[in-house]
C-alpha cells in the first residue's frame, strides 16, 4: 500500500516540476478561503456547474446518434428513444438538464441580487455570469431547433423574425440568420454547429473566466462582509474555510439532492406535463401548417410577454420594434446592477424595507411574466403582462434612488 | 414490491399534470385511465392496432420485434398474425399506401401514429375513438365531437355499432344498432388501443418507472451518506 502511494506522491511531484499542479489546487481549492456561513443559496454556483458537465456528457452521446437534416432531424431523435441502449434516458437527462440549468442559474442569479454579490469588487465576475446567461439562452434556443418538431419550427421561425423588425438591415439580418427564406435544413445545420460546437466552447471559457474573477477577489457571503478584512496572524481570514474539504464535502448532498430532483423528472414525468417537453413538438416541422399557440419553453417566456406586451405604435416606432427593443433591454438591464445600485450595505439582510419591497415586487412580475407568456394573449393578459413589464423596468431604473434612500442597518464586524 | 408500486402509482399520478384536459373544440375530455404496465391490455391494443390502424396509419419508428420482446410474444407469433404489411420481424410499421393516393382518398394523409399519444395525449385519443356518430351530411357518413369534420371514417364501426349524437351532444349506440360488442366492451377495446398507442409513443415507458425507482432510492442513501459526512467534517467549523 505504502509502496502505492509512495509512486503515486512521485508522480504528483514529477508533474509539479513541471506544471503548477499544487498551486493551482491550493489557490482554487485547497487553500482557496471561502466565507463560512454560506447558506442554501450558494449550491446554485455548483449546481449549474454539475448541469454542464451532465449536458455535455450526454450531449456527445446524442451527438452520435443524432442526424443534422431536415429530412431525418425527427426520425433520428425518435431511433434515439427507441433503437439506441439507453437512447431514452440520454435524452431525458439532456433535455431534462435544459430546464434545470435555467432553474439553477435563475436561482444563482438571484442569489446574486440578494446578497449584493455583484457589488464591488465583483463587478467583472457579474458581468461575466451574464454573458454566460445571454450564452445559455442562444445555446437552448439552438438546441432546441434540433428535434425539428413544429415547436422547434415555428419557434425559430418566430424569434428569428423578430430580427426583421429592426429598421433597414432587418429583413437581410433575419435572411442572413437562416441562410434561406424560411428556416430550411440550412438553419438547421448551422444552429446545429452553434449547439454543439461554437456555445460549448463560448460557455467553458466564460466558466472558467467566471470562477478566476471570482477567486481573485474571493466569495460574497450573505452577511455581505468583507471576510479578508479580519485575519489571523498567518494571514488566513478568520471567517474564511478552505473550499476543500469543506465546501466539497457540504456540496455532496446538494449535488445528490438536484440528481434526486432531475430522476424524479427524468423517470416519471420528462415531459413536465408538456413545460419541458411541449406536446406539439412531436409533430414534425411541417412549413406549411403553422401551429395555433407558439410558445416558447418555460425559461424564456418572461422576455416572450414583454415583447408581447408592447401593442403601441409610438414615436414612429413600430409596436414590434419596440416590443424587440424592449425584450433586448430587459435582458441586458441585469448587467448595469453593479452600477445601478448605490446601497450603503451589500446584502439584502441590512437593507430596508424599501429596497426589500422592490425586489419583492420585481420577482413577483418576472414569475406573472413567465406565466403569461405560457398563455395564448387575451386583451386581459396583455393589460396584466404591461403592468408587469413597466413594474419589471422600474426596479432597474429606479434602482439608484431606492437603493440610496433606503434606511439601511448596521453591518457586522464579523459573519453571523 | 407493495410499496414499489404504490409509490411509483403516487409519483406518477402527482407529476402527471397535464395540459390537455379539452379537445381543440372545448369539448371537455372522455378519461381514458391508460395502465401500460397491463401487458394483456396492451396485447389486445396490439392486435386492434394491426388489424384496424395500420392499413392507413404507419408507425414507422417501431420495429415489429420490439413490440414482440417488450409484450411478451412469441416472434413467431407476431410474423404470422399481427404482421400484415410486413416481411421481417425487424422491420418498422410502414405501410403499403402511398401519401399521394391517400391525399387524394381522403383529402389528408393519415398522420403517422408512433408519437400520436404523446402530441395528442391519450384522453383525447381514447374521445375520439368514442366520439364517432352518424352524420349523413360527412363523405364518410360518420362525424366526431371531439374532431368536427375528421376525415377519418369510423374504422371500428363492426365493432361498436353505429352511434348517434343526441341534441345535447351526448352520444349513443340505439339498441338496434350494436356492433359486435356491447358499449362497455367497446370502452375496453379502445381502451386496450389507446393503452397501446401510449406504449407506442414511448417504449421506454414500461421500463424507465422500475428504473427510475431504483436510481432514486440509491440516490437517497446516497444523500443520507453524504449529509452525515458533511456533519462530521463540519464538527469543528464554529
Amino acid at each position: 500500500m505504502s509502496k502505492v502511494v509512495k509512486n503515486l506522491t512521485d508522480l504528483r511531484d514529477w508533474v509539479d516540476a513541471r506544471f503548477p499542479l499544487m498551486q493551482l489546487w491550493n489557490e482554487h481549492v485547497g487553500q482557496y478561503y471561502a466565507p463560512k456561513n454560506f447558506n442554501f443559496w450558494y449550491y446554485f454556483g455548483v449546481l449549474s456547474l454539475v448541469v454542464l458537465v451532465i449536458q455535455i456528457v450526454t450531449g456527445i452521446w446524442l451527438v452520435m446518434n443524432y442526424k443534422p437534416d431536415a429530412e431525418f432531424a425527427f426520425a433520428s431523435v425518435e431511433y434515439i428513444m427507441r433503437d439506441v441502449d439507453w437512447g431514452w434516458l440520454i435524452r431525458y437527462m439532456h433535455s431534462t438538464g435544459a430546464s434545470f440549468f435555467f432553474i439553477v442559474i435563475y436561482l444563482h442569479m438571484f442569489r446574486g441580487i440578494m446578497y449584493g454579490s455583484y457589488r464591488k469588487p465583483r463587478e467583472l465576475i457579474w458581468v461575466l455570469g451574464m454573458c454566460l446567461y445571454l450564452a445559455l439562452m442562444a445555446e437552448a434556443f439552438f438546441g432546441y431547433l434540433l428535434p425539428w418538431g413544429q415547436m422547434s419550427y415555428w419557434g425559430a421561425q418566430v424569434i428569428i423574425s423578430l430580427f426583421g423588425a429592426i429598421p433597414l438591415v432587418g429583413e437581410t439580418l433575419s435572411l442572413w440568420i437562416r441562410g434561406d427564406y424560411v428556416v430550411s435544413d440550412i438553419t438547421l445545420n448551422r444552429f446545429f454547429a452553434f449547439h454543439v460546437i461554437a456555445l460549448p466552447f463560448a460557455i467553458a471559457g466564460l466558466v472558467l473566466l467566471h470562477i478566476l474573477a471570482l477567486h481573485h477577489v474571493g466569495s460574497n457571503n450573505p452577511d455581505g462582509i468583507d471576510i479578508k478584512a479580519n485575519k489571523d496572524p498567518a494571514g488566513k481570514p478568520l471567517d474564511g474555510i478552505p473550499f476543500h474539504p469543506y465546501y466539497t464535502i457540504k456540496d455532496a448532498p446538494a449535488i445528490v439532492g438536484l440528481l434526486i430532483l432531475m430522476s424524479v423528472v427524468i423517470f416519471f414525468a420528462p415531459e413536465m406535463g408538456g413545460y419541458f417537453l411541449e406536446h406539439n413538438n412531436f409533430v414534425p416541422a411541417d412549413p406549411l401548417k403553422t401551429p395555433e399557440h407558439i410558445a416558447p419553453v418555460w425559461y424564456f417566456t418572461p422576455f416572450y410577454s414583454i415583447l408581447r406586451a408592447n401593442t403601441i405604435n409610438f414615436f414612429m416606432v413600430p409596436a414590434k420594434l419596440w416590443g424587440v427593443i424592449f425584450m433586448g433591454l430587459g435582458t441586458m438591464a441585469f448587467f448595469l446592477l453593479p452600477w445601478l445600485d448605490r446601497g450603503k450595505v451589500r446584502s439584502i439582510r441590512y437593507r430596508g424595507w424599501i429596497y426589500k419591497t422592490a425586489l419583492s415586487i420585481f420577482v413577483v412580475s418576472f414569475l406573472i411574466l413567465g406565466y403569461l407568456g405560457l398563455l395564448p394573449p387575451t386583451p386581459g393578459r396583455t393589460a396584466v403582462a404591461q403592468v408587469c413589464t413597466i413594474l419589471y423596468f422600474l426596479f432597474f431604473l429606479l434602482m439608484p434612488f431606492y437603493t440610496k434612500w433606503d434606511k439601511t442597518k448596521p453591518v457586522p464586524e464579523r459573519v453571523t | 414490491m407493495m410499496v414499489k408500486k404504490v409509490a411509483t402509482a403516487i409519483l406518477s399520478y402527482i407529476l402527471s399534470v397535464s395540459c390537455y384536459a379539452a379537445s381543440e373544440v372545448g369539448v371537455p375530455l372522455l378519461d381514458a385511465d391508460v395502465d401500460v404496465s397491463n401487458t394483456v391490455s396492451l396485447q389486445r391494443g396490439a392486435r386492434l392496432f394491426v388489424n384496424y390502424c395500420v392499413s392507413c396509419h404507419s408507425a414507422e419508428y417501431m420495429r415489429y420485434n420490439r413490440m414482440a420482446e417488450d409484450l411478451g410474444l412469441d416472434p413467431e407469433l407476431v410474423k404470422d398474425n399481427l404482421m400484415f404489411a410486413a416481411d421481417k420481424i425487424g422491420d418498422t410499421m410502414t405501410i403499403a399506401m402511398r401519401s399521394d393516393d391517400s391525399e387524394q382518398w381522403f383529402g389528408v394523409k393519415p398522420p403517422d401514429l408512433s408519437v400520436i399519444a404523446r402530441s395528442k395525449g391519450v384522453n383525447y385519443l381514447y374521445s375520439f375513438l368514442n366520439g364517432f356518430y352518424l352524420d349523413s351530411t360527412r363523405p364518410t357518413g360518420v362525424n366526431n365531437i371531439y374532431y368536427p369534420n375528421t376525415a377519418m371514417p369510423h374504422v371500428l364501426w363492426d365493432l361498436q355499432g353505429f352511434a348517434q349524437k343526441t341534441d345535447d351532444g351526448q352520444i349513443f349506440v340505439p339498441e338496434d344498432s350494436h356492433g359486435d360488442m356491447t358499449v362497455i366492451e367497446y370502452q375496453q377495446a379502445t381502451r386496450d388501443l389507446v393503452t397501446f398507442l401510449d406504449y407506442l409513443g414511448e417504449p421506454a415507458k414500461l421500463v424507465r418507472y422500475k428504473i427510475g425507482f431504483w436510481v432514486i432510492s440509491f440516490l437517497l442513501v446516497l444523500f443520507v451518506i453524504t449529509c452525515l459526512l458533511r456533519r462530521e467534517y463540519w464538527r469543528d467549523v464554529h
